[in-house]
């Protein structure tokens, strides 16, 4: 019964000829048959679902929700330039390209060396505690290899930019060129893993929709990083470098293979990545990542001058959105997962 | 110190849930609502972070003789759950501050004054027991009553338990008692009497067993449950593949491109 009906005196309901008839029905169908079938009799919700080999236990899912926030897929959005970044401007550096990309792959990855920590410890339920991620090293835990690789590059990242800055302001001097490509040399090394160990993250958990693609998630988030970061740097005023573009072109190659794999593979745990709404996010971030920057660069290779420019520009545009929708959708999906008790429990649809 | 483990004998629980009770007020859980779930007389749902010890309230068709009801009712299975204590424990291995220990008995333990809350443990357990504290912050989970079995005594549910459905003691002596249970309820005809205790998957056995009677996914028990670990290879492969391909890929793009600035 509707709150609205309730209008009469005391709060009740009004009578009318309606609901006269319809107690007179009632009594007839109780004279003729013995019993009235309505859904008024019946409690709400019933009939009850009852637990079986077939139905789970009442539906309750088995598996834990993430419960992450929205730093979290934010972090690895930002990690993952950041880390890419990191690579790009060291071996732009050693193979002597453009100084000022050097310069603002550098700064790329110190903001991200800035951000990550700040995103991870945001999200803990107890951010004051977040030295307690430094009294061990785990290597079976993702989290904790990834909490020491994540203060190294941060360390490393933020300490070249810092020297790259001191030796343009002050010029050069030993220590200062010491601290320049120790740190860089080490923000290589840390960014390189920095920039995929996300997808071991959440590769390695009991979650099926993450594990089922324990091989593939870091390739794959290492691509989305590339793509980002790549697209970041030429819209920072690079729009003209031939290297960012290839490094571009190979991620949206990769991420064009990545979205045809999901849509091929048929099995009841990879069902987030197809429906509801972390399969559409799934695949909005696949053609923002993948067909559509590859697109655009293409027409963009082909025309000639401004227009050129432009269409490189929105490529960049739609790889950057494209890798933190991709992000945002595979937590998506990781939720999704954990409330599908039938994946965990061996119940096939149907069966 | 000897290894201790729990005995949970589905076919002695009555569903009273003292051991719920007693759960919350040996270890001070804070209650959770008194909220009607609608679907059956289990109001608590799951264990979870407020709650280490859960009665599962299964509801069958009716089966004579099952459970002692009258033919035309449904009858009723109840089991204490409770969180497994895996040998290979997903939350433990993936712990990245050591707030969660292996103790001397055996059991998987949460130090509170050290977990951060990273909520890594949630997401690598395999039968979706620990969970963060929304208002806490910190996961929680069963203690296995460590304070208890320091201080030699058993864990509350086990004392609180009328029907010693819920047995706790030496893991091996368990085991063999478990065996010798199912063998009894055999004899009495229930041959859909099991012990769940996953030794021969990724889990590597419990030290907190089931004797549960027919399909263990009614209890929502997973039939192959998986320790997050076995993933770890594969994907530090594919981190270890995406790195070189991200610096031979770089190094390449930046060596084939001819524009070289000026130092």
């Amino acid at each position: 019964m509707s709150p609205e009906t309730f209008r009469g005196p005391g709060g009740g309901r009004i009578p009318d000829a309606l609901s006269e008839q319809r107690l007179l029905e009632i009594r007839r169908e109780a004279e003729l048959r013995q019993e009235v079938k309505a859904a008024g009799i019946r409690p709400p919700g019933a009939p009850f679902p009852k637990a079986s080999p077939e139905t789970g236990y009442y539906g309750i899912p088995l598996l834990k929700e993430p419960q992450w926030s929205y730093e979290i897929p934010l972090y690895f959005f930002v990690g993952g330039v950041a880390g890419a970044a990191a690579v790009m401007g060291a071996i732009a550096d050693y193979t002597g390209a453009d100084r000022k990309l050097v310069r603002d792959a550098r700064w790329i990855a110190a903001a991200g060396a800035v951000l990550s920590p700040a995103l991870l410890v945001a999200d803990l339920g107890r951010p004051e505690r977040f030295l307690a991620m430094m009294r061990v090293f785990k290597l079976r835990s993702p989290m904790s290899v990834g909490a020491w690789t994540m203060m190294g590059f941060s360390g490393a990242a933020a300490a070249t930019a810092l020297a790259g800055f001191l030796r343009e302001r002050y010029g050069p001097s030993l220590p200062v060129r010491v601290m320049e490509n120790a740190g860089q040399a080490l923000s290589l090394g840390f960014g390189l893993p920095f920039s995929n160990y996300t997808g071991v993250l959440i590769g390695a958990t009991a979650i099926p929709v993450w594990n089922e693609n324990a091989g593939n998630l870091p390739i794959h988030f290492a691509a989305s990083g590339v793509g980002a970061a790549a697209s970041l740097l030429e819209l920072a005023g690079h729009q003209k470098n031939r290297a960012l573009n290839a490094l571009a072109l190979g991620a949206a190659l990769f991420e064009c293979w990545e979205g045809w794999r999901i849509e091929g593979r048929q099995m009841p745990g990879l069902d987030p990545l197809k429906h509801g709404s972390s399969g559409w996010m799934i695949r909005a971030g696949g053609v923002l990542s993948g067909p559509l920057p590859l697109l655009l660069r293409g027409l963009s290779a082909a025309s000639k001058g401004e227009r050129s420019q432009r269409l490189r520009r929105w490529a960049g545009v739609s790889a950057l959105a494209g890798s933190l929708i991709t992000r945002i959708a595979w937590l998506q999906a990781g939720h999704a997962s954990a409330r599908d008790w039938r994946v965990p429990l061996e119940v096939r649809p149907g069966s | 110190m000897s290894v201790t483990a729990f005995l949970t004998d589905s076919t002695l629980c009555i569903g009273c849930k003292a051991c719920e009770v007693a759960c919350k007020e040996w270890n001070g859980i804070a209650g959770d609502g008194l909220e009607w779930s609608g679907f059956s007389y289990d109001n608590t749902g799951a264990v979870g972070h407020s709650t280490w010890r859960h009665v599962k309230f299964v509801e069958n068709p009716p089966q004579p003789g099952f459970g002692g009801n009258a033919p035309e009712f449904p009858s009723w299975s109840f089991s204490s759950d409770v969180c497994k204590h895996c040998e290979n424990a997903g939350c433990l291995e993936g712990c990245p501050t050591g707030a969660l220990v292996r103790t001397e008995f055996g059991g998987v333990f949460l130090q509170p004054d050290i977990c951060n809350g990273c909520g890594y443990c949630v997401v690598t357990c395999p039968f979706g027991v620990v969970q963060r504290n929304p208002a806490d912050g910190r996961a929680f989970k069963c203690t296995f009553c460590y304070d208890r079995q320091k201080a030699g005594q058993i864990p509350a549910c086990a004392k609180a338990c009328p029907t010693e459905s819920i047995q706790f003691g030496e893991i091996s002596e368990l085991r063999s008692r478990a065996r010798e249970r199912v063998a009894e309820l055999h004899g009495r005809g229930m041959n859909d009497a099991a012990i769940y205790d996953p030794l021969d998957t990724s889990v590597g056995g419990t030290h907190a067993f089931v004797i549960l009677r027919g399909d263990p996914r009614s209890y929502n028990l997973p039939p192959r449950p998986e320790a997050p670990m076995v993933h770890l290879k594969k994907s530090w492969t594919s981190s270890a593949v995406a790195a070189a391909f991200l610096l031979g890929g770089t190094l390449l793009a930046f060596l084939a491109d001819g524009e070289r600035g000026q130092r």
